[in-house]
């Protein structure tokens, strides 16, 4: 079996190129994230440059929290970066977490994008917009609410209604305007939906640009990245225009990209270190340029094509409040028969 | 899908019988080294498949009756429906596709047949997510294919001829023309060797080629099939990124909207152990339907049939007939991410990061590979030698671990793996060591262990199925001869199982390298595989970004695809 002996070979060479991982110490500090680690990556180098202190990172799309919880005491991770709410509560419910005590954090981050018990805090943000037909509609501005009229009828596409970024807004919906109400708008938005939900918030500009529908739900720097990164996706965000819009009487929806401190966490100090790195002013515009986000902290620029889309008028509902009904939407989506 | 041939092995043993039993009751029911060997790395296989389940039942074991109210009010009927449908046509393309192809390049030669014979297991290196995404951007509205039709149509005409791939039927296609290899390599590996004297009699005695293919052939080929389409169907329950992608709710997607969204694992888990009582029933439902039909393969005619040369019209057919399904499943997407490699120029960007990248997913996916095949190779063989009600047992749960979702098994992996870690570094500190960490985990053994539980089931099941097809009258013969199990093992066992091992290997090291939701949340730190990198792309919705990795992913699978087949091209071994 000389398949067999090659094998052994190639396993045995290849070990050794995995690199094994930095246990604690005290030059360094240990990620889990949430958010994609290249895209992060730059952040955490401009870092290291800054402080000397070594970044090491983990990143999934889920059970990082799970993954903090069964490494309990022993466990290595210092910060664990989210890009939704979602995953700040799971975090928060676990256990896993202890209170940020950082002046900073106080100084720089609104009231609505931090826990009152300081266990979480909302590094960058970004809202949960309309792709627009830009030749067959009309209007500048739109609610929420009116997603759910009937003269929207066939015309808007969205991604599966438990996706996480819709779950987020749905759940704004529940904690707006309570579960019955939200369910009639569910109802409603269902019926206008031009197919099944399904693909991501890309595709929803695609089936915008072709017609299939004139309205696409997406996130707002999908919309900057297909514009300005992506040559083979700029005719779907030519054919479209994002409208921002609001809830009746209040904002538009906002999602957050948080930081949290791990109960056990190791290298405590260079942690904090890090959370109050990613709030300054440096980290921000990274946030605000690489990936098109908006900043949390007031007073930095936002991207040029994101300031295309028109002033930001966040709804103030504080975010705690959406995480705690994200169970309620999503059973929501369900009863209705949203994503059938 | 456990042991999905054992009713085939059983009845084999009857025709062996009493020779077979007499000559166990002289030769191996002796204590040997080889043998005990064998037991006891089948009873660790069973036990390491059985304890992410195990911890899964654990967290099973919450009660959360208000999540079932919901589910069975809303959510299951239309999970069940899809997920069956899925199912039944995934299996239905798989079959079709793998089953016809294997049936013509064993049966035939025809011209590309050596070309074909590397390029039809292909596709098993698209992951089912790469594929969905591929032909998505290729079909939907504004892609390349919609372009090709506006030159002769106005644009709103040419949507409507467009197929509608985020669909049932979409996903059905797609997943199914990525997955078919399973049934191909499973069949392949049977017909390669398949014997001249029974289609010779059958002929002989007047049968026509329709009552050769019902009587003998099928027959013949049943319990590759019903491996093939087993690992089909489950490698299909495991997909998430394409179902939901091409908006197919199946109980996958339902149990991570339970576990993530309604903040329910305990619910998750549950609805895992129910996915795992289908796959079971589904097993058994299996194994009746088939308990009469059986081969009795005897040892006495080594004697291989030659293949049908095929030429003309005929042979032209054959030839697209078998081009096809690699050109949909392996060349297009191959095509696509090269030209998004190129268009991007990924590869002057991709620093030593990638490279990194790459060998670490070599390193995770040969050493599984390696594991999963000495696992599979003795659970197979200790059941062989000595058929207690114990060893069956071994070598069934060994095949469990295939139906675990990969984060399901992932989460059931975390607590035991972190458990024993954390009592390692409680006795190390205890003996006044300095504090190791996490070791099991920081050295990636986590994702290794993962790796093997969840791919045992291939070696093990095709081992089974190549061992089925060895007479037993070999064994017996040296036996009687003299030989040691060990001599046994080599001279026999080994060389006749070369097929099914090598096919074995194929599959495990093709499926390591995609595996993404168990290595993403077992890795170490700093640690990215080529799957996990795909995925910071994709799921940012820039998939193209990854396609250098993929890329990578399918490069890393030819090789041993291309050279394994190669090799299983010369004929050898018994009828």
């Amino acid at each position: 079996m000389r398949a067999l002996r090659i094998l052994t070979a190639t396993a045995l060479i290849a070990c050794c190129g995995v690199s094994v991982t930095a246990l604690a110490d005290t030059g360094e500090v240990n990620v889990y994230s949430y958010r994609e680690s290249k895209l992060i990556q730059p952040l955490f180098d401009a870092f290291t440059a800054d402080t000397g202190i070594k970044v090491n990172v983990i990143s999934a799309s889920s059970g990082l929290d799970q993954r903090i919880k069964a490494e309990g005491a022993g466990s290595p991770a210092d910060v664990l970066l989210t890009v939704d709410i979602g995953r700040i509560d799971e975090a928060v419910q676990a256990g896993i977490t202890q209170p940020i005590q950082s002046e900073t954090v106080q100084a720089i981050v609104p009231a609505q994008y931090r826990d009152p018990n300081g266990h979480w805090a909302g590094i960058s943000m970004r809202a949960r917009v309309v792709y627009a037909a830009k030749d067959r509609v009309k209007a500048d501005a739109i609610t929420y609410e009116e997603l759910a009229d009937p003269k929207w009828k066939g015309k808007i596409c969205i991604r599966s209604g438990q996706h996480i970024y819709n779950n987020a807004l749905f759940a704004a919906y529940v904690a707006k305007h309570g579960e019955a109400k939200a369910e009639q708008w569910l109802r409603g938005l269902k019926a206008n939906l031009a197919q099944k939900p399904s693909g991501g918030d890309r595709e929803a500009a695609r089936d915008v640009a072709a017609g299939k529908c004139d309205l696409g739900i997406g996130n707002t720097y999908y919309w900057a990245l297909m514009m300005n990164k992506d040559p083979d996706k700029k005719p779907w965000a030519e054919a479209t225009r994002v409208i921002l819009p609001s809830f009746e009487g209040g904002g538009t929806h906002v999602n957050l990209s948080a930081v949290l401190l791990a109960r056990h966490a190791p290298n405590k100090a260079n942690g904090l270190k890090l959370i109050d790195w990613l709030l300054g002013e440096k980290a921000q515009k990274m946030y605000a340029e690489v990936n098109y986000e908006y900043p949390v902290r007031a007073g930095v620029a936002i991207d040029p094509t994101v300031a295309s889309y028109g002033p930001l008028k966040p709804d103030p509902l504080p975010v705690a409040e959406i995480a705690a009904h994200r169970k309620a939407a999503s059973t929501l989506v369900d009863k209705v028969g949203f994503d059938n | 899908m456990a042991s999905t041939i054992d009713a085939a092995a059983r009845d084999r043993r009857s025709v062996a019988g009493r020779r077979g039993r007499a000559a166990r009751r002289f030769g191996l029911a002796r204590r040997s080294a080889p043998l005990t060997l064998a037991s006891s790395l089948a009873i660790v296989a069973a036990l390491l498949v059985a304890t992410p389940v195990a911890s899964l039942l654990v967290l099973a074991a919450q009660p959360t009756a208000e999540v079932w109210s919901h589910l069975i009010a809303y959510v299951l009927s239309t999970a069940l429906r899809d997920t069956a449908l899925l199912l039944a046509g995934v299996g239905a393309v798989a079959l079709l596709v793998g089953g016809g192809t294997a049936w013509l390049v064993s049966l035939y030669d025809f011209p590309g047949r050596r070309l074909l014979l590397w390029l039809l297991p292909m596709p098993l290196a698209i992951p089912t997510y790469v594929s969905a995404y591929v032909y998505v951007d290729l079909f939907e509205p504004l892609g390349l294919a919609h372009r090709l039709l506006t030159t002769w149509l106005p644009a709103q005409d040419a949507v409507r001829l467009l197929p509608g791939l985020r669909s049932l039927p979409g996903a059905i296609v797609l997943i199914g023309g990525v997955l078919y290899p399973y049934v191909y390599l499973s069949v392949r590996a049977t017909l390669q060797h398949r014997s001249a004297e029974l289609t010779e009699a059958a002929r002989v005695l007047g049968a026509g080629p329709w009552q050769i293919l019902r009587r003998i052939a099928l027959p013949t080929v049943r319990p590759a099939f019903a491996l093939g389409l087993a690992l089909v169907c489950l490698e299909t329950l495991n997909d998430i990124g394409a179902s939901e992608y091409l908006g197919v709710r199946t109980l996958t997607v339902t149990i991570f909207t339970i576990w993530l969204n309604q903040g329910s694992l305990g619910g998750a888990a549950q609805m895992s152990c129910l996915m795992l009582m289908i796959v079971a029933g589904l097993v058994v439902l299996e194994r009746y339907g088939r308990r009469r039909g059986s081969v009795a393969l005897s040892a006495e005619n080594p004697r291989i049939a030659a293949r049908q040369r095929l030429r003309g019209l005929r042979g032209g057919l054959a030839a697209a007939a078998c081009g096809v399904p690699p050109l949909l499943g392996f060349i297009v997407p191959l095509a696509f991410l090269a030209y998004q490699s190129a268009q991007r120029d990924l590869l002057a960007q991709a620093g030593a990061g990638l490279w990194r990248d790459a060998l670490a997913t070599l390193g995770f996916a040969t050493l599984a590979t390696l594991i999963a095949l000495l696992l599979g190779l003795a659970a197979v063989l200790a059941h062989r030698w000595r058929p207690t009600r114990l060893q069956a047992t071994a070598e069934a749960v060994a095949q469990a671990g295939y139906a675990l979702p990969g984060l399901v098994l992932a989460i059931g992996l975390l607590i035991p793996v972190l458990a024993l870690d954390n009592g390692l570094g409680a006795v190390s500190a205890m003996l006044g060591w300095s504090a190791p960490g996490l070791v099991i985990v920081s050295f990636g053994a986590a994702v290794v262990a993962a790796y093997v539980i969840r791919f045992l089931a291939v070696p093990t099941g095709l081992i089974k199925v190549g061992a089925g097809r060895i007479p037993r009258d070999y064994d017996d013969c040296a036996v009687v001869a003299g030989a040691r199990p060990f001599a046994m093992l080599n001279r026999i066992h080994l060389p006749l199982l070369r097929p099914a091992m090598i096919g074995a290997v194929i599959i495990v090291f093709v499926d390591c390298l995609k595996e993404l939701p168990a290595t993403l949340l077992l890795r170490p730190l700093n640690v990215e595989t080529l799957a996990t990198s795909i995925y910071q792309y994709a799921s940012r919705g820039s998939f193209e970004d990854g396609a250098l990795a993929a890329l990578l992913i399918v490069l890393a699978s030819i090789g041993p695809v291309a050279w394994l087949t190669r090799d299983a091209a010369s004929p050898s071994g018994p009828a």
